[in-house]
Formats: C-alpha cells, structure tokens, sequence
C-alpha cells in the first residue's frame, strides 16, 4: 500500500508522537495506514539466545511481561515511559521508526547488541541498530519500508544493565536519560557500553567513557574520568527542557547513578529502578 | 479549503450498548464520544496527550481519547464515565471520590475515576507508589493530590470489600 500511495503516506502504530505531530501540523501525511489491525505484529518471544519483539508490541505489555525481564534494563524502560495511557498505547517499533532524539528506546537497545529487521515489497533485510537511526527523526528505512520485528541478543553471564531517565513530569519526553550496560569479572569491568539520550541529535555512544571503564575496577577514580568523559561527550541543545549546560550536568549525574545500579545487578542482585522525575 | 474525506462506517460498544456510526477518518475517538454520541463526561483538556482528562478504557485499557481516531475504535468496547453508575447507584469508585472531596473544578475526574479502575483492575492493593504511577497521566490542577490519593485508597478498600 505505502508503494502505491507513494511516499506523502506514514504508518501509524501507536500513534502517541504522530498524532500530535498531526495536530501541530507538524506532520502532514496524505494518507495514515493504520497497522494496529494487525495482531500478529505484537509479541514477545524467547528465541534461544534472543529476545524477539514484534514492531506493534506496546510499551505496557513490555512492562508485564517476565520474559522481558531476563533484561532488566528493558523492563526499566518499558515501565516508565511516560504514563500508563500512552503505555497502552505506544510501541516499540514505532518509537524507533520515529527516532526522536529523546525517545527512550533507542538510548536502551543501543547498549545491547540490537537488530532491527525491515520488510519491504523487496523482501526483508536485517540492520543492526547503530546503522538503523541516521539522523534526528531520520532511518534508513525507505518510504515503502517498515520495522517488522526488533531481535536483542541476550547478554552475557556477569553483566548488568540500567537506565535511568530524568523528566520533568510523567506524559513528557525525558531532560536527558542514560543507558548502560556493563560486563563484570568479579571486581573489574570486562566491558563497557554507555548511551545517552536527548543529548544529541541521535542516542549519544560515549566511547571514550567506555574506554575509561575497560579492564578497570569500578571506584570513585574511575567513575570520575567516566564522567568527565561523557561531559566531554555529550552536546545538548537548550530548549524548553533546560539549558545544554543543566542538561550536561544532569546526563554526568544519570551516568553514574545508572553505573551504580548496573554492578549491583551484575552481582545478581534485584534493583528496581525507572524513570526518575520531580 | 478544508478537505474532505469519505465516510467509514464503524460500529463499537460504549458503555455496553452498541453504536454505529459514519465518520471521518480525521474524527478523534473523544470527538466521536461528546459530538457524535452525545457522551460529554469525557472531556478534553489539553489536546495534546498531556492531561488525560480524556481518559477511556478501551478493550479494558486506558487510553487518551483525543490521541486516536475514532475509526481506530471499530469493533472495541468502550468504557466511559458514564457507564460506571450501576441500576442509578454510583459506582464505588465515584462514590469514594466524593466521600473523599478527590475533585474540586471536577474537570479531571473523569479521566481519573477511569485511570483508577485500570488500577483497581489489575492491584486489588494497590500501595501509594502504585497510586502515584496509575494516575502519572492525569493531571488536576485543583487539589494537589492529596484527597484524590485517599479516594483511590478508599475505592481499592471497598471494592475488595464488595
């Protein structure tokens, strides 16, 4: 249908970010073709050594579902993106076919290793999702092209993960979030991956906070240069949601909360965590 | 010029009771809800899937009214505030509501009294965190929360008493 309509038309999934885009015509599409008569786009399935979700599987059934779970900072996501309604509501694979620069998914999967496979009238095709997102709102899908399922590979034994975000009130985008993802070996940090989001026009890789972290034991000294790192890192716009000064300082703040959440489950142990907000 | 579109024909439940209808694809559900069917509890706040004052249940889900069309309601059960009364009696989450003073402009209440049912749904007990995070969707700016807080304790209470 999109190839016949020609490329004025958009998918709505969830509809939670199109919608309003619509009334703020900010968004203009010559025609809408809805996907969520489609059942058999929402599930959650263990695959072996994967997580499978398909595209239309809304934040709230992430939330419950214990399958989830095997990856803590998925469930951190899924259970405080902005409120329960829009939780009914919104889906995975919409939010990363938006690819807002503060939308939250993309921040989390980043951190993991993340598929997204795309189908089209072409036949379907895998990209890995730090290809996916190229730019603010911007994929490599094209306009006859959608996300039909979204495979994370299961992480490894030893590793923890968290995210945090910080916002200034339920329904709203996040002020800066941070995602994390660490391999542990008793005492010392194997391997690190660190993500932010809302500070960039895409999710934030901070490589050289990753590095600072690598073979390392996780004290005070390290987590200092790894906060140095990501400051040096990020590159926050000021709006409406704060100065890029405060947002600076917030994603250096988030980094370290979410690294401290991250070696705790890495031990095994139970930490609850979502969204922070005032 | 204001365009056009042709017509759909959907048919839904609200409230129990069947409706049809022929609208425009454009048409919000919560429109359809106060202009087509005449059902004003719902009421629209802020139109930018903030404020929640046009929460409805949809298939037992919350979902804001104003951020969905209607034509994405063919074939589902709707729940509004006006199907919560039973045989003219209130609803025990209303009736906690008022017992408790949880509104004062009462613009919001509607939308709060259906956040609460998918709470008390799904958490018979539900604790005050759980609270907070059910109603992180619906905004009042009338109470502070407080008496709003205590209706939705005394409405979990009763309703695991009835």
């Amino acid at each position: 249908m999109l190839a016949q309509i020609g490329d004025d038309a958009k998918l709505l999934a969830g509809g939670q970010s199109l919608i309003p885009l619509m009334k703020l015509r900010l968004a203009n599409p010559s025609h809408l073709i809805d996907l969520n008569f489609v059942p058999e786009a929402a599930y959650i399935k263990e695959d072996g050594n994967s997580l499978r979700f398909g595209a239309l599987t809304r934040h709230a059934a992430i939330e419950k579902s214990t399958v989830a779970t095997r990856i803590p900072m998925i469930h951190d996501c899924a259970a405080g993106i902005a409120d329960v309604q829009i939780r009914n509501r919104g889906t995975i694979g919409g939010s990363l076919a938006e690819a807002d620069p503060s939308g939250d998914w993309a921040a989390v999967l980043l951190t993991q290793k993340t598929e997204i496979h795309c189908l089209s009238p072409r036949g379907e095709r895998m990209v890995p999702l730090g290809d996916f997102i190229t730019d603010a709102y911007t994929t490599v899908l094209g306009h006859d092209e959608l996300v039909r399922e979204v495979v994370v590979k299961s992480p490894e034994k030893g590793s923890g993960g968290a995210y945090l975000a910080f916002k200034r009130s339920a329904p709203v985008y996040p002020t800066a979030s941070a995602a994390v993802h660490l391999e542990m070996e008793a005492d010392l940090c194997k391997d690190a991956s660190i993500v932010l989001g809302c500070v960039g026009l895409v999710p934030v890789k901070a490589t050289q906070a990753e590095r600072e972290l690598r073979g390392k034991k996780i004290d005070d000294k390290t987590v200092n240069s790894v906060m140095e790192a990501v400051r040096a890192a990020v590159d926050p716009q000021s709006d409406m949601r704060g100065s890029a000064e405060y947002k600076r300082t917030l994603a250096v703040g988030l980094v370290k909360r979410t690294i401290a959440v991250a070696v705790r489950r890495a031990r095994g142990e139970r930490v609850e965590v979502s969204h922070i907000y005032a | 010029m204001l365009e056009t579109f042709d017509k759909v024909e959907i048919q839904l439940k609200v409230n129990g009771k069947p409706y049809s209808a022929s609208v425009e694809p454009r048409l919000l559900l919560v429109e359809l809800l106060r202009e087509e069917f005449n059902l004003t509890g719902t009421h629209v706040g802020c139109d930018t899937t903030y404020c929640g004052a046009c929460t409805v249940l949809m298939n037992g889900a919350s979902v804001k009214s104003c951020t969905m069309f209607a034509v994405q309601a063919d074939r589902a059960e709707i729940l509004t505030v006006e199907g919560l009364e039973k045989d003219g009696g209130l609803h025990p989450i209303q009736k906690a509501f008022g017992q408790s003073y949880g509104l004062q402009c009462g613009y919001c209440t509607p939308g709060l009294m259906l956040s609460t049912y998918q709470l008390v749904a799904e958490n018979r007990e539900p604790g005050d965190s759980d609270i907070r995070k059910a109603i992180a969707g619906n905004t009042c700016r009338c109470t502070g929360y407080q008496n709003i807080f205590k209706a939705i304790r005394l409405a979990a209470q009763n309703m695991r008493g009835a």
